[in-house]
């Protein structure tokens, strides 16, 4: 059985995962992506109010397609963005924050991997472009933050339920398997190349 | 007749059903593709693409969040009286509200989001007129993830062949897991710096299981896409054997001193969608057939 793991997430829960496991998250998960990692750091650096709390939180790198049924918010399509547009923001994000987990697609830099292993936080695989899928693991809309903002870049406050498959690919001890990956890309260049006929 | 109501009403179902469910081709290419993997991570990323298309065709519902920005290819008969730009443009309207799509649509620089994925030049209409009796219009829902990875290269003519496998090469490598692979990959050749851009994003509107007509330019889809195959960054980046689903080229004659090459970089959900509309008002969607 793949393992569960429930938010908020300690420092010790996400040192315990490792790389290349299959988890489902449960409890709250929050979307945030490129505006609000800007926001957050800003109203922080000036100390107004942020309406969430960040700390173990599973940020979930996601902008949603929601749908207003009555006065409730439902989740229609909710799969991961591209996480290295938040590759600058992160490190900073993580120092201040604290967050538990980071959920998205594509991977991260370094400097967020060596923040990771530095505050104890876990990067955590989603399928890009499941987004039905993803929208399955959410059993409800909780509120939304920040909605100004827009749909996609907004904070959705998602309580979830077996939210996955997650791949936990960079873990709070330095380990990364996009690293990993690319050591073979690398290797394997060569061998394309070749079939190119380029030197 | 047909009215600009009509329009929109085809527009609306077009997109519905493009959002919704992938082209024949690309769905065949992701089933085989999760059949052919055989270690557990890439094979578990593809299991949740395959279960998210059916998960998606069941609900009825967008398959990806991410339902792009509306790039619109218009053929018009050449006695068209209605006007089909104005009805596209409220059929986009209608089904960010119904389908509904993601309102991705901003202001480029002041990022204001109007809400309907409507403004400035957006959604983006390429015209051309045809010589049949109805109204055919194509789109392609682009999302930014893989839209971002696209490139362009003003190589020389000396660099020629190798310059244009170089370049699609180190473009793969250097958008590595970033555009959702599997990708679909669109390659414009010649022309000119917009002309090479525009083809590459026209070759993505080919079935990728139809090679190019000219045996040349065939011989170069199919060297490209193996040598991308073999670099091993699989699906999401997360290392396996399929990076990229098919590979198309466009090309054009260009200037004695140019050789502009441009690449398109679309992800998994290579979502294109066509709609007939006949003197009649009747309907046809052939990618949508089945």
């Amino acid at each position: 059985m793949p393992k569960r793991i429930k938010t908020p997430i300690s420092e010790a829960d996400a040192r315990a995962l490792k790389v290349g496991e299959t988890i489902y998250v449960d409890g709250i998960v929050l979307t945030g992506r490129d505006e609000v990692h800007i926001h957050a750091l800003e109203y922080l650096e000036k100390g107004k109010q942020i309406p969430v709390e960040f700390k173990g939180a599973a940020l979930f790198h996601c902008g949603p397609i929601m749908k207003k049924v009555g006065e409730k918010w439902v989740a229609v399509a909710a799969g991961p963005t591209t996480s290295s547009r938040m590759n600058s923001l992160e490190p900073g994000f993580i120092e201040k924050f604290r967050p538990g987990a980071i959920i998205g697609k594509g991977g991260m830099s370094q400097p967020t991997v060596d923040a990771m292993k530095e505050f104890g936080c876990v990067y955590l695989a989603f399928t890009g472009g499941a987004a039905v899928l993803a929208a399955k693991g959410i059993k409800s809309v909780e509120g939304v933050e920040w909605f100004e903002l827009g749909m996609p870049e907004a904070i959705w406050i998602l309580n979830c339920d077996n939210f996955g498959p997650l791949t936990v690919a960079i873990d709070a001890h330095g380990n990364s398997l996009f690293a990993d990956v690319n050591v073979k890309v690398k290797e394997n260049e060569k061998k394309a190349r070749a079939r190119l006929g380029l030197s | 007749m047909v009215t600009e109501q009509d329009v929109t009403n085809a527009v609306v179902e077009l997109l519905r059903k493009t959002v919704v469910r992938l082209p024949q081709d690309v769905e065949d290419a992701l089933r085989k593709a999760y059949a052919s993997e055989t270690d557990e991570v890439p094979k578990m990323q593809l299991k949740a693409i395959v279960d998210n298309i059916d998960m998606a065709i069941k609900g009825n519902t967008p398959m990806c969040q991410d339902t792009g920005v509306t790039i619109f290819y218009a053929a018009l008969p050449k006695d068209c009286k209605v006007d089909v730009g104005k009805g596209i443009v409220e059929g986009v309207r209608k089904a960010t509200k119904e389908v509904p799509l993601r309102p991705n649509a901003v202001h480029p620089v002041t990022r204001k989001n109007p809400g309907d994925n409507v403004g400035e030049k957006m959604p983006y209409i390429n015209w051309r007129i045809h010589d049949k009796d109805y109204i055919e219009i194509t789109v392609m829902t682009k999302g930014a993830g893989s839209e971002n990875m696209s490139q362009l290269a003003m190589l020389t003519p000396s660099q020629g062949l190798k310059g244009i496998k170089e370049f699609v090469l180190n473009a793969v490598l250097r958008a590595g897991s970033n555009p959702c692979p599997p990708t679909i990959l669109g390659v414009g050749i010649g022309g000119s710096s917009d002309i090479a851009m525009k083809l590459a994003k026209e070759a993505l509107l080919r079935p990728i299981n139809e090679r190019h007509k000219d045996p040349e330019m065939a011989k170069l889809e199919t060297e490209l896409l193996e040598a991308i195959n073999m670099l091993g960054i699989g699906p999401m980046g997360l290392g396996g054997k399929t990076t990229c689903l098919g590979l198309n080229i466009e090309y054009a004659y260009c200037h004695t001193a140019s050789l502009p090459v441009g690449l398109n970089v679309q992800c998994w959900a290579g979502r294109r969608g066509t709609v007939r509309i006949h003197p009649d008002g009747k309907l046809a969607y052939p990618t949508h057939e089945r």
